[in-house]
């Protein structure tokens, strides 16, 4: 599909969760999905992206490649609001069991249509049992 | 691979015509690939470039057609932020000639 | 409204099981593929856990997995069933969603 042409919009709305578990840039699998969930953002769907065990370091702030020759792709989370991709869930357990806290992840916000453009954070912490509802409650669910 | 040639410098593009540096950029570039699509430089069409590498340097990708436009839209009012605007600035798409004229990679999902 | 959870990873080399089971709901699935299969041989490390699983959930593995490893039926913990292809199908098609466990 090229970017300049909008994809035929199906009639119903699904929910969509990208699971997120690995650390980036030691395998593909971080970059693969945030490409992915930019992609898939075309179709208007009712879409979120979850992020446990070592996905979690995906969006730790301060990453810097320099030194490993490879793309930062970490600011590029901070665009997902302006893809309408604005439910970002942490899961408070993995954060924990890897010594970190709300406090080391990026600043990710959106602008609420629905309230005047205000600006709000787009990572929810959630605890593991609130991440197993949410995951019980998609349509789809998408493993990186 | 193929190059642009600019007062002695060799510039690597891809096969399409992006180029392979994004450092390597500079206006007088752009210019020169923007006559290779056909483009004359106006002050709107460098607003549009200039916006796209600004929104590249703090995000690390060109927006899509339908977030560039709501960006322009933002920043620059409701004439400039269409469509309509932007196809009569870059009639073969804003995403892939502006980009291509800003040094920007291939938007992704681009093919 | 249950899921079918898939795991391929074995869980002596990878958590991806064990995060598996931690994130299960009662009445859910769970089908252990590819090198997930060890996991399912009684008395390993990990059969306490599994048994455990066991009570909350279904779990099953791939007898076309399981036997390209030297295993069968007579080594599975009690309660874990036996797949074939075909009934890895079913199972996606008898679950609303199916979440995979990379």
């Amino acid at each position: 599909m090229a970017m300049d042409e909008m994809p035929d919009v199906p009639d119903v709305t699904k929910k969509f969760l990208y699971v997120n578990r690995k650390a980036p840039y030691g395998t593909i699998y971080a970059l693969e999905s945030l490409e992915v969930v930019l992609i898939g953002a075309a179709f208007e769907q009712d879409v979120s992206l979850a992020f446990l065990d070592d996905g979690v370091y995906q969006l730790v702030d301060g990453q810097d490649t320099t030194g490993i020759g490879m793309k930062n792709f970490s600011p590029t989370y901070r665009a997902l609001g302006d893809y309408e991709v604005t439910k970002l869930y942490v899961e408070k357990e993995s954060l924990e069991e890897r010594g970190l806290t709300p406090d080391d992840l990026m600043q990710i916000t959106y602008e609420d249509e629905d309230d005047d453009w205000a600006e709000k954070p787009s990572i929810r912490i959630v605890s593991r049992a609130e991440m197993i509802d949410i995951m019980a409650d998609q349509d789809v669910i998408l493993s990186f | 691979m193929a190059a642009y040639e600019l007062n002695g410098t060799t510039y690597e593009h891809d096969e399409e015509g992006y180029l392979t540096d994004i450092s390597q950029w500079n206006p007088e570039l752009a210019e020169l690939i923007a006559k290779d699509e056909k483009i004359e430089m106006t002050p709107e069409h460098w607003e549009v470039v200039n916006f796209l590498r600004e929104y590249y340097e703090e995000y690390q990708i060109a927006p899509a057609i339908r977030v560039l436009v709501k960006a322009m839209k933002k920043k620059f009012g409701k004439e400039k932020g269409s469509n309509k605007y932007l196809y009569e600035l870059f009639p073969y798409g804003p995403a892939k000639q502006a980009c291509k004229i800003a040094g920007l990679p291939k938007p992704t999902g681009c093919v | 409204m249950s899921t079918l959870h898939t795991v391929n990873k074995s869980p002596f080399e990878r958590s991806s099981f064990i995060s598996c089971l931690n994130h299960v709901k009662a009445g859910d699935a769970v089908l252990m593929i590819e090198d997930a299969v060890v996991a399912a041989r009684k008395g390993s490390a990990f059969a306490e856990i599994v048994e455990k699983a066991a009570k909350d959930c279904t779990l099953y593995v791939l007898g076309p997995d399981l036997a390209a490893r030297g295993m069968g039926e007579d080594d599975l913990i009690a309660g874990i069933k036996l797949v074939d292809y075909g009934g890895f199908v079913d199972l996606a098609a008898e679950h609303d969603r199916t979440n995979a466990w990379l």
